[in-house]
């Protein structure tokens, strides 16, 4: 019970941290964005005082002491009030994130659950033969696409399938002439424009689950059980599924709950190659626009995700693997 | 064989220093028996090679490119031909000249912020591993947070604060954000150094902690320190890539990242420009590929667990 509450602790206080980062980031700089913003204005011809306070009142700028703001965001919060965004505008950001959101919970979703399992699966293969042929290749394979940066992987992929060979779309969700509708030639469009999207992320991110599981599979394939398994002529593939995959498959549950928390925040370059309407785009958008509302609030979607999905995966740990909960490894 | 033999008695010398006079001796005259082990290990051999000659490349850069950096007299959005290997943008530039100067921007940026990344996690991490009580409890806590904030919506958002973007302003959101995890595991590492014998020795001698943890115990954990050091320098690469791809860095200095940008802003891809959106990325990844290659090599040399037939 007690690592429990420490871990529930540990997410309020996570939490609250990024909540408050929030909040001093911006005034923590020289000037802040809303001025830059009527500077900007400022420059196509001058301002008066009424047009500065009406733009004011517009871009929501902040009045009163720091605490009285302080609390009037956080009463914003709670409220699921993220103010308006500036390059959207007048629509109010939780609108815009709320369409975006869909776009990439399905696609880095089902890619993310797809390249796990096949990725953890050829990981134990991988182990189970280490040494052999095809450990060495994907060893030194993966261990190379994984340092390439992974928009590039995009692009080199936009450029042979789309730019040469004409069998993908070049960027986009779905086709310019439909509007999103539960109709079956939009989910056709959707499905034919996610496919490199898809490609992508499945290519840059199988590497990492099959060298994870491998390497905490052969740290296990080196414990005593084990050797007492073959010494008992358990037949070989009794001994590594059952006594050697699922012991190594433990921190691979906890990293899967936490990738998935990271979902929701996209991928975040790879949707800007791809110009994909999700949530790493629209970051990339709001950072390009100065829309700071807009970027806030996407901030804290994706961290309170990610934090939230970082509990499950310590529940989770701790309830598969009783030594943790009693303090005794991590 | 040969290898295992020399690895055998690599771990068999002992670590324990004699006296405090011959500490910076002995871990002088360890360090090319190291560098040696390393060599022989193929897959570092690979990577060093690769390091050394980007390194050369960012050295004698001006001298190696076709072309002056500020040259923009040529045939606007070119794609590759025999005076332009690489083709040229579309303010007609030279892309091969801007790579090979791109590589002096990327690689400084990639190993200040490794040196500043490594020098707050060795901080953190030494004195949570070796104090442990509340110190530890106050310095874990500050990791785990930060391990668990998601690192590049934390950096685009602190970059997109920043009043100026530049090489430095990248630099130093790598170092805020980047230094937990090398941290984490230099505590880890440091928890288990200080119970060994010399330590315990070095402190019933009343040294100065500060003494002990630099002079005593960091030289016997160098190439842990260097793998991490690695570590760091390829997320910091890798990273301002990323920050630069979206706009965040400062356009107008020539690095891979701001390549890419302007690359990528420009439509390229559209205009048969391959080699120009193709050539930094491909560069990215090799330098990533032969730090990682390198820290292969280390890993296999200092554990002997994952060693290799």
């Amino acid at each position: 019970m007690k690592y429990f509450l420490r871990k529930a602790g540990f997410l309020i206080l996570t939490v609250w941290i990024a909540v408050t980062l929030n909040f001093i980031l911006p005034r923590l700089m020289p000037g802040n964005p809303a001025q830059a913003m009527m500077a900007k204005y400022a420059q196509q011809g001058p301002i008066s005082p009424s047009q500065e306070h009406a733009l004011a009142l517009m871009l929501g700028l902040p009045t009163g002491s720091l605490w009285s703001q302080y609390g009037q965001y956080l009463g914003n919060l709670l409220h699921g009030n993220f103010g308006i965004s500036y390059s959207f505008y007048p629509e109010p950001v939780i609108a815009v994130i709320a369409r975006a959101l869909p776009w990439t919970l399905t696609l880095i979703g089902l890619v993310t659950i797809l390249q796990f399992v096949v990725g953890t699966l050829l990981g134990v293969y991988a182990a189970w033969n280490r040494g052999k042929k095809f450990d060495s290749t994907a060893t030194v394979l993966f261990s190379f696409t994984s340092a390439f940066p992974y928009f590039w992987i995009a692009l080199a992929f936009i450029y042979l399938f789309s730019y040469m060979l004409h069998w993908f779309p070049l960027s986009g969700g779905f086709s310019g002439s439909l509007s999103p509708a539960w109709s079956g030639a939009f989910a056709g469009s959707a499905i034919y424009h996610s496919v490199l999207p898809a490609l992508t992320i499945f290519i840059t991110g199988i590497g990492g689950s099959l060298l994870g599981m491998r390497n905490n599979m052969i740290n296990t394939l080196g414990e005593d059980y084990i050797l007492l398994g073959k010494a008992a002529g358990l037949p070989e593939y009794v001994i590594a599924t059952r006594y050697a995959a699922r012991n190594a498959l433990l921190p691979i549950v906890t990293n899967f709950a936490m990738s998935l928390g990271y979902v929701v925040g996209g991928s975040l370059l790879m949707e800007t190659v791809f110009a994909y309407p999700g949530m790493g785009y629209l970051l990339a958008t709001a950072v390009s626009n100065q829309d700071y509302p807009l970027l806030q609030a996407l901030f804290l979607f994706i961290t309170v995700s990610v934090l939230l999905a970082n509990f499950v995966a310590d529940i989770l740990y701790g309830l598969l693997d009783p030594r943790v909960r009693k303090g005794g490894v991590r | 064989m040969e290898f295992l033999r020399r690895q055998a008695k690599l771990s068999s010398t002992p670590i324990e220093p004699v006296s405090r006079d011959s500490v910076s001796e002995q871990g002088m005259l360890k360090q090319p028996g190291f560098l040696a082990l390393l060599w022989e290990n193929r897959k570092a051999r690979m990577g060093i090679i690769i390091l050394t000659i980007f390194m050369l490349v960012a050295l004698v850069g001006p001298w190696l490119a076709p072309y002056s950096l500020s040259d923009t007299n040529f045939a606007l959005s070119h794609p590759p031909s025999a005076a332009h290997w690489l083709g040229t943008t579309q303010s007609g530039q030279d892309v091969l000249t801007q790579l090979i100067y791109g590589s002096r921007v990327s690689m400084f940026v990639g190993f200040v912020a490794g040196v500043l990344v490594i020098f707050i996690a060795l901080l953190v991490g030494f004195l949570a591993g070796y104090f442990g009580g509340w110190v530890d409890e106050v310095l874990s806590l500050a990791m785990n947070v930060m391990l668990v904030l998601p690192g590049l919506p934390l950096m685009i958002l602190i970059a997109a604060y920043m009043p100026s973007h530049g090489i430095w302003e990248i630099i130093l959101v790598m170092s805020i954000t980047g230094w937990a995890f090398g941290g984490r595991s230099l505590r880890a590492q440091m928890m288990t150094v200080v119970q060994q014998d010399y330590v315990v020795a070095a402190k019933f001698a009343g040294e100065r902690p500060l003494r002990i943890i630099f002079r005593e115990i960091m030289p016997n954990m160098l190439s842990y320190i260097i793998a991490n050091f690695f570590g760091a320098v390829i997320g910091a690469v890798l990273a301002e890539a990323g920050l630069e791809f979206l706009g965040l860095g400062n356009p107008s200095i020539t690095s891979w990242g701001t390549m890419i940008y302007w690359a990528q802003s420009s439509d390229a891809m559209l205009n048969g420009q391959w080699a120009w959106i193709l050539a930094p990325g491909l560069c990215i990844a090799l330098l990533a590929a032969s730090l990682t290659l390198v820290n292969f090599g280390i890993d296999a040399v200092a554990n002997p667990r994952l060693q290799e037939e």
